[in-house]
């Protein structure tokens, strides 16, 4: 009787957490893309058209640059956890725990840190290199654990292989294990991708929150989540700020496919 | 996870590779040293956050009185009391996981015990759809949807404590169900069957013996559902009200800790900006135990 009862439960909770994504997904666009208009992508923003097209190109600038610091310092990482590192070294332990420590701090406290540190301490001003280095920090530990499983998936037995063929450790990491590991850091990437285009919080202190496309590293930008927050926010463009939620959605579901296609292929043997 | 360390690092150096030349040597060595330099910056950059946090947040703390900072009712402009705020987190994540907690973990069993392969394959995704969307969308969300549905069965302004909780219940299921899921699969299956086959009920085995024994599991994605709901920010932000008032009600407003460094932050100066920074270290201190809590689980578990 009480397992009938709480199989029901269960069917019941499935339906509920599904029935609500589906029931965003959908409210969202059927709210927001009547508003995708060509003038809400104009180059120039106004407070009459309200373009998200800076925001847009601006979150593809904070993605880029952050993933350009990012990746090979959480892929180097990686490595030397993986591959160089003695685990008994007391340093080699606090990594992995920092590492640990910056995945579980909320975004606020990135923003707080980014504000006091980048934009005042170092004079960066509101700018998108502020804000590229406040995220770079929070996508770190992303990359570092996905590149980490990546290469401890890959086994002793190809790295030995390799060096019983004469290769040093270098060339057996970039050559042999580094293709085999490759579709488990990309999907790591893949999914800090996603973090930083949903963004707002640890954004709004230091990129700050300017209409227009940032013309140098030392301006300040604003991305499109935060566009959106702004639009919501001041209530008088609420459709504009569907047409944004539904570019987001749009975002998530790329990069999800991404992902869904990288993992995929390491399913598929890892070729 | 050991053995690659052990062997690589071990073994290697001990017999090092056959063709040894001095330039490659060299490069390894460099290799090394950049290999490490990349390494630090994890514990450089997290430092650096505590450093530049709690010495811009402690001192205000001191010089404003500890225990009337932590346990001051009133907020204003030139008096910072965050007892309101304290109070707010800690009721909105108590209700939020409260209320998602048993959906998720819910979802979860079905998700592992008892969906056809075939929905598997269209709902999978869908949990990482929701992991993926933004929590400025979600909050938007409940900004049109749930506020306006307070609003019109309570009454009031429909931005409150219940809009912020029932978000928050939403926000943290993908977190909870694919935590919960993944603890529920690792029950080797001859606890499934082992049961199945003293005559329990297929219902009954997975209630009563599964689920059970995926415990520690389960309890480490409800922990990391609570971080993630007492750091939210944008999205609470939208719904909450965000009185500085000690919390009254289901539907009046409420405002948590992070909530209090965004409201306030964007005019702030001086003593007042240094109290959000300490509102910060504040929030610091809870999300360090809870992370504590959640790695001597993963520990324990891992034994």
């Amino acid at each position: 009787m009480t397992s009938k009862l709480m199989k029901g439960l269960v069917y019941a909770s499935a339906a509920f957490t599904f029935g609500m994504l589906g029931y965003l997904v959908i409210y969202i666009l059927i709210n927001g893309v009547r508003f995708l208009t060509p003038s809400l992508f104009s180059w120039q923003y106004s407070t009459s058209n309200v373009s998200m097209m800076p925001a847009l190109m601006t979150t593809l600038m904070v993605v880029a640059g952050t993933l350009l610091i990012a990746t090979p310092i959480g892929v180097f990482t990686g490595f030397y956890l993986v591959d160089y590192a003695d685990r008994k070294n007391p340093v080699v332990r606090a990594i992995g725990m920092a590492t640990d420590t910056l995945a579980g701090i909320p975004s606020i406290i990135y923003g707080l840190f980014g504000m006091l540190f980048f934009v005042i301490f170092l004079e960066f001003q509101f700018s998108l290199i502020a804000g590229i280095l406040t995220v770079t920090i929070m996508s770190l530990p992303v990359i570092i654990r996905a590149t980490e499983e990546a290469l401890i998936a890959t086994g002793m037995p190809i790295r030995q292989a390799s060096y019983a063929l004469g290769a040093g450790k270098l060339r057996t990491l970039f050559k042999v294990v580094l293709p085999v590991a490759m579709p488990g850091i990309l999907s790591g990437v893949i999914l800090a991708t996603g973090r930083i285009v949903g963004e707002t919080a640890a954004l709004m202190f230091t990129l700050g929150t300017a209409t227009n496309l940032p013309g140098s590293l030392f301006a300040s930008g604003r991305t499109l989540s935060l566009h959106m927050y702004i639009l919501s926010q001041e209530g008088r463009h609420v459709n504009e700020a569907y047409a944004t939620a539904v570019v987001l959605l749009i975002f998530v579901l790329v990069i999800n496919a991404l992902s869904t296609l990288v993992s995929k292929r390491l399913a598929g043997g890892g070729k | 996870m050991e053995h690659i360390n052990e062997g690589a690092a071990g073994k290697t150096k001990r017999r090092p590779p056959v063709r040894k030349t001095a330039k490659t040597d060299w490069k390894e060595k460099i290799m090394h040293g950049v290999f490490f330099m990349a390494a630090f910056t994890s514990i450089l950059s997290l430092v650096l956050i505590v450093i530049f946090i709690f010495t811009n947040g402690l001192p205000m703390m001191f010089e404003y009185g500890l225990t009337d900072f932590i346990f001051g009712t009133t907020w204003n402009r030139t008096t910072f009391g965050l007892l309101p705020m304290i109070t707010g987190s800690i009721l909105v994540t108590l209700g939020a996981v409260g209320l998602g907690v048993p959906i998720g973990v819910m979802t979860a069993v079905f998700m592992a015990e008892f969906c056809p392969k075939r929905l598997y394959a269209f709902l999978k995704p869908a949990v990482n759809l929701m992991a993926g969307i933004p929590s400025i969308v979600y909050g938007f969300f409940a900004l049109r949807i749930i506020v306006p549905q307070i609003r019109g069965i309570f009454g009031g302004p429909g931005n409150s404590m219940l809009a912020a909780i029932l978000l928050l219940a939403i926000m943290i299921l993908p977190t909870v169900i694919s935590l919960s899921e993944a603890a529920i699969r690792s029950v080797p299956r001859s606890y499934f069957s082992g049961s199945m086959a003293l005559g329990a009920s297929h219902e009954r085995s997975i209630f009563s013996v599964v689920v059970p024994a995926a415990k520690s599991g389960i309890f480490s994605s409800i922990v990391l559902g609570v971080g993630r709901a007492i750091g939210e920010t944008m999205a609470v932000v939208m719904v909450a009200g965000n009185q500085p008032l000690m919390p009254r009600g289901l539907t009046e407003g409420v405002r948590t800790l992070t909530t209090n460094i965004v409201m306030e932050m964007a005019y702030a100066s001086g003593q007042h900006r240094d109290a959000l920074v300490a509102t910060g270290v504040v929030l610091f201190v809870f999300i360090m135990i809870i992370n504590t809590t959640f790695l001597i689980m993963k520990t324990k578990e891992a034994k």
